[in-house]
């Protein structure tokens, strides 16, 4: 064999054995995220302003089905109260995040008689599961991700605890979790949800003021409402597109 | 009530109005000392540089003590971050997942790539010496300077070449190291800066101008505090001179004669880029002012009335006005410089815990404070982490770094 024979034959054996393996193709960062994101759910929610009555069922439900300890200041989820008075003032307050229902008329600080209201209402509040969440992007390690379906989870193994996700989320539904030591927030009760259960909210609420369904059916009662009635989102004006709903939301809510 | 539960922000954050339930201060003192320690870094860097790229010869001792210094604040720098972490024991896991969208994943690889920049630089700079201190120390008795012998030659990395050539050569790369180091120094605090700007929730931290205002603040903090660390240790050095009865090589009168021509010089180039960071924070602010979005209500509330005393009296007054004043009125003395530096490293401070703790003192309502009484009394690990004591550790930690290190590779030996 003449050593350019030997050379090709080489490189032919080479081509050759490199040919299966390029059978395993390498999936851009794009296309397995395309793969994965066939999913045909896309959890979405709807909160009603004119059914809160300002109970506090779902904050209590939640703390206890999610275990965020009974008495620590935080919660996953929780009901703001909103007076507008006649003078054009708004005051707003949610001890405990509403945990015990308002049943105080002191709000702020101040006793506000029945009279001199022109409004009131509550609002619930939860995490959105933004369509763009700035916490995944800012979280340095990945531990905060959203799930082919939309929901935003907590690796709770990974997360280092910097905080840095805390500060990215636009509506504070954040904070650390008390025993745990690391970021904590509402997963839409993803450990139900994949049951075919409803959030535990969702459940304990007496007046239907709160829905959770998937976006992607035409036919979920959920979708239907967002599709047919006036719904607004929170701070449309960061860019997260939430997926929480809301109808009769007030130019006041924060 | 929130006494019966500790949870430790609630500790030291007092709520004040409609403020949602989550919220809490919850980058404290940390926070505040990881930019302005990075910052540090980037200065002393910055200030050793000007001698060795653009040849200011009137810099050259300040160069090279503060090259050495840069190197032990940086070694600090990363400090602040770990001590604020939840969980300290997973902080590597940014290397193995980086999360390229986060701007905090980014610290890692610029902190490395500048880390090698200085350490390959001082080698550089001290090989000479590493080379002659391992030939002087041959054969020397005693288990220390056969210690000190086998470090100074593994320190050499076996390049004992210390003619005319070499020596060239080794300049040349100084050099070069020094002029990559600028960019870099200036882009490790750069991107300090941005993790703060780029969070678009929070309305006092959101403007591109963040980077910029962080640079040029951190060149003044790091030259002002290689300057004051220079003054004490050289005044330090001329007491001893006097006080004691050794005779020395020098006396009292050269160590301070060469003092105030080196201090006087290096404070013009402080008051040069105190002019610039200055500037671009007032811009900042009057640009806000007049474009008045939706958020400029709380912010004004903030700025101007909340945390009127920590904005404008102490930090742009005492921080900033006072000091600058100090330095340009003629008939500087080492004292009165001594003096407007500390006071530069305090309005520098001030900066970083302004924008650290005043951006998370108004609600994201926008219709409530947050107060952040930072904790004295190191009770719990928490209250020792995010208080006066951990930020004080945090502090001296460069200093006892620096006397170590200066063991070995020493910056300030006095050159007639
Ligand atoms: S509401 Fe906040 S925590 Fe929830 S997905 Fe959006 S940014 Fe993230
Ligand atoms: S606190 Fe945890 S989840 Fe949040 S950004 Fe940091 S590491 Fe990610």
């Amino acid at each position: 064999m003449s050593r350019r024979d030997f050379l090709m034959s080489t490189l032919k054996v080479a081509v050759a054995s490199a040919l299966p393996l390029s059978a395993f193709k390498f999936l851009s960062p794009a296309e397995a995220k395309a793969a994965v994101e066939a999913a045909n759910v896309r959890w979405g929610f709807i909160v009603d302003t004119y059914k809160c009555v300002g109970c506090g069922f779902c904050v209590k439900a939640c703390k206890i089905e999610n275990e965020i300890p009974y008495d620590a200041p935080v919660t996953r989820t929780w009901v703001e109260r909103y007076l507008i008075l006649k003078d054009g003032r708004m005051i707003a307050d949610t001890p405990l995040g509403g945990r015990d229902g308002f049943t105080e008329l002191k709000i702020q600080d101040e006793v506000v008689e029945p009279k001199e209201v022109a409004k009131a209402y509550f609002v619930p509040k939860l995490c959105n599961q933004c369509e763009n969440p700035p916490c995944v992007q800012v979280c340095p390690v990945g531990a905060t991700y959203q799930t082919a379906d939309g929901v935003v989870l907590i690796d709770r193994t990974w997360c280092i605890g910097c905080g840095y996700c805390i500060m990215a989320c636009p509506y504070g539904v954040r904070f650390f979790h008390p025993v745990y030591k690391v970021a904590e927030k509402c997963t839409f009760c993803y450990h139900r949800i994949h049951k075919g259960m409803k959030t535990a909210c969702v459940d304990a609420c007496p007046f239907g003021a709160r829905q959770i369904g998937n976006l992607k059916d035409p036919n979920d009662p959920v979708t239907k409402i967002i599709m047919t009635e006036r719904v607004a989102i929170l701070k449309d004006e960061y860019g997260t597109k939430p997926q929480v709903y809301y109808i009769g939301l007030d130019e006041n809510v924060r | 009530m929130t006494e019966a539960w500790t949870y430790p922000e609630a500790l030291w954050t007092v709520k004040d109005l409609f403020v949602y339930p989550n919220e809490y201060i919850y980058w404290s003192i940390q926070i505040v000392m990881y930019p302005l320690m990075t910052g540090l870094v980037a200065g002393a860097f910055v200030l050793s540089s000007l001698y060795h790229v653009f040849g200011l010869e009137d810099l050259k001792d300040m160069a090279k003590f503060s090259l050495v210094f840069s190197f032990a604040l940086l070694i600090v720098a990363p400090m602040p971050l770990m001590f604020h972490l939840q969980q300290p024991l997973r902080g590597m896991e940014v290397f193995f997942t980086p999360h390229f969208t986060s701007a905090i994943s980014a610290f890692g690889i610029v902190f490395f790539s500048y880390s090698i920049i200085v350490v390959t630089e001082i080698w550089f700079v001290y090989r000479k010496f590493f080379v002659e201190q391992s030939i002087a120390l041959k054969g020397k008795e005693g288990i220390g300077n056969s210690l000190k012998q086998l470090l100074y030659s593994v320190l050499t990395l076996g390049a004992y070449d210390i003619g005319e050539k070499a020596l060239h050569k080794d300049k040349k790369a100084i050099k070069i190291l020094a002029g990559i180091g600028i960019p870099v120094a200036c882009f490790l605090h750069g991107y300090a800066g941005f993790i703060f700007g780029s969070v678009k929730a929070n309305a006092l931290w959101m403007t591109p101008l963040m980077p910029v205002i962080f640079i040029m603040s951190a060149i003044v903090s790091g030259i002002a505090l290689c300057m004051l660390t220079y003054i004490v240790i050289m005044e330090w050095k001329k007491f001893r001179i006097k006080t004691s009865r050794k005779s020395w090589e020098v006396t009292a009168a050269d160590v301070g004669g060469a003092e105030i021509d080196l201090i006087k010089n290096t404070a013009k180039y402080l008051v040069g880029f105190m002019i610039a960071a200055i500037t671009l924070e007032i811009l900042d602010l009057v640009f806000r002012g007049y474009t008045a979005v939706k958020s400029w209500e709380i912010l004004r509330s903030v700025i101007y009335g909340k945390d009127f005393v920590d904005i404008f009296i102490l930090q742009y007054g005492f921080g900033n006005l006072l000091p600058f004043l100090m330095l340009v009125i003629p008939g500087l003395t080492i004292r009165r410089t001594a003096f407007a530096l500390a006071l530069v490293i305090f309005g520098v401070f001030m900066m970083r815990w302004n924008v650290v703790i005043g951006g998370q003192a108004f609600s994201l309502s926008f219709a409530g404070y947050m107060h952040y009484n930072i904790p004295f009394i190191p009770d719990t690990l928490d209250a020792y982490k995010e208080g006066f004591f951990g930020a004080l550790t945090i502090g001296l930690m460069p200093f006892g770094l620096f006397w170590v290190i200066n063991k070995f590779i020493p910056s300030l030996k006095y050159h007639k």
